[in-house]
């Protein structure tokens, strides 16, 4: 049966875009059939990520408006043949989504694919309610900030209260994921650590993703992490997540320290 | 160049995240405590302005509800104006003051 997932987070630039893309992507190598869907309409992005900004021709707005057709509106992936996006318009105004067309779009991708990964944009407006409002599980991406980790107790807050599951008196799945995580600065004390913020928002976790100039390289060059270096460490934390999804149990890795030449040196002369 | 000094003091220099944790737990156990009630102030000031007005007629702008939130003591304020009352009325209980 069809998932829809929302990936979510209220402050911006915390990867959300990145996680979806990610995510998608490894659940897409898994076999899955997945679309991602883009909500941040005026500032799309997913396409970017993709690699497949080029290819957007029509979008979510012209296919809430009857202007195009779904399938004339989505874009298969050129390497994985599973992963198929949505995206936004980059023109329109975030108001020309509305429930009801939101939620007939939905319907219908609900027919078509295994994961429909909701990507919203920054923010408690419009778009971020109708990018979560459908949605039977939640991953709230969350950086080890203390802004971050506020605006994921509201958006958590939220997920309980304003979708369609919560209204129904059902529960939405809520999922954490911690992204740019520095196991170094963590344990010095200068960051937020994974018990404190997973004590903090009470949410089972997804997984952490280490802080990589991966993520920004892949980025550059528009794949999602997991499919340009798979072997790399937000890759693989990724992909266990996209497993962890799945319903594999996965044991959860904190990611390695990354050392300095003094801290190889001086751990060297330790050992 | 690297620097040694900040190397060595990275161990001991007290540790920031430790006030992050308590500052985020004292500032959430507060906001959870508003969510599903996020607008008192206007529920009070509906249901003030409805109960005052089956009344006396009332100008809605010119009623205002303020909660002021101290330490020990938190304190709601309202504040309506009731405009010249012309005529006479059986019923006597113009005039209340509320605040």
């Amino acid at each position: 049966m069809a998932k829809v997932l929302v990936v979510t987070s209220g402050k911006g630039g915390v990867g959300k875009t990145t996680s979806t893309a990610a995510l998608g992507a490894a659940l897409a190598q898994m076999g899955e059939k997945v679309v991602v869907v883009d909500f941040d309409v005026g500032l799309r992005n997913l396409d970017l990520v993709l690699g497949a900004e080029r290819r957007v021709v029509f979008d979510l707005i012209n296919v809430v408006q009857g202007v195009a057709k779904l399938s004339q509106a989505l874009i298969r992936d050129k390497r994985l043949e599973n992963l198929w996006l949505l995206p936004a318009s980059q023109t329109r105004d975030k108001d020309a989504l509305t429930d009801e067309g939101v939620s007939g779009i939905i319907a219908e991708l609900r027919t078509k694919f295994d994961w429909i990964l909701c990507d919203s944009p920054a923010g408690i407006e419009r778009g971020a309610m109708l990018a979560m409002r459908f949605a039977d599980e939640a991953i709230i991406v969350a950086n080890p900030e203390v802004s971050s980790v506020r605006d994921s107790d509201r958006i958590i807050g939220m997920l309980d209260s304003k979708t369609v599951r919560a209204e129904k008196g059902e529960r939405v799945e809520k999922h954490l994921l911690i992204a740019r995580y520095d196991t170094a600065r963590a344990s010095r004390g200068e960051m937020l650590n994974i018990e404190d913020i997973l004590e903090i928002l009470a949410t089972p976790l997804l997984g952490i993703i280490p802080e990589s100039q991966d993520v920004l390289r892949a980025s550059n060059v528009g794949s999602p992490v997991t499919l340009n270096d798979a072997n790399s460490a937000p890759a693989r934390a990724y992909s266990d997540a996209a497993r962890r999804l799945m319903g594999e149990i996965v044991p959860m890795m904190v990611p390695a320290e990354r050392k300095g030449l003094m801290d190889r040196l001086l751990g060297r002369r330790a050992a | 160049m690297m620097n040694l000094p900040r190397l060595f003091a990275g161990r001991t220099v007290s540790a920031s995240a430790p006030v992050a944790r308590e500052r985020l737990q004292i500032l959430l156990a507060h906001e959870r405590g508003l969510r599903g009630q996020p607008d008192l102030l206007e529920l009070l000031r509906a249901e003030i302005l409805a109960t005052v007005s089956r009344h006396v007629m009332l100008d809605p702008e010119k009623v205002v509800v303020r909660m002021d939130r101290g330490n020990h003591v938190s304190t709601l304020e309202v504040d309506i104006e009731v405009p010249m009352l012309a005529e006479d009325n059986s019923n006597a209980a113009y005039g209340a003051s509320f605040g």
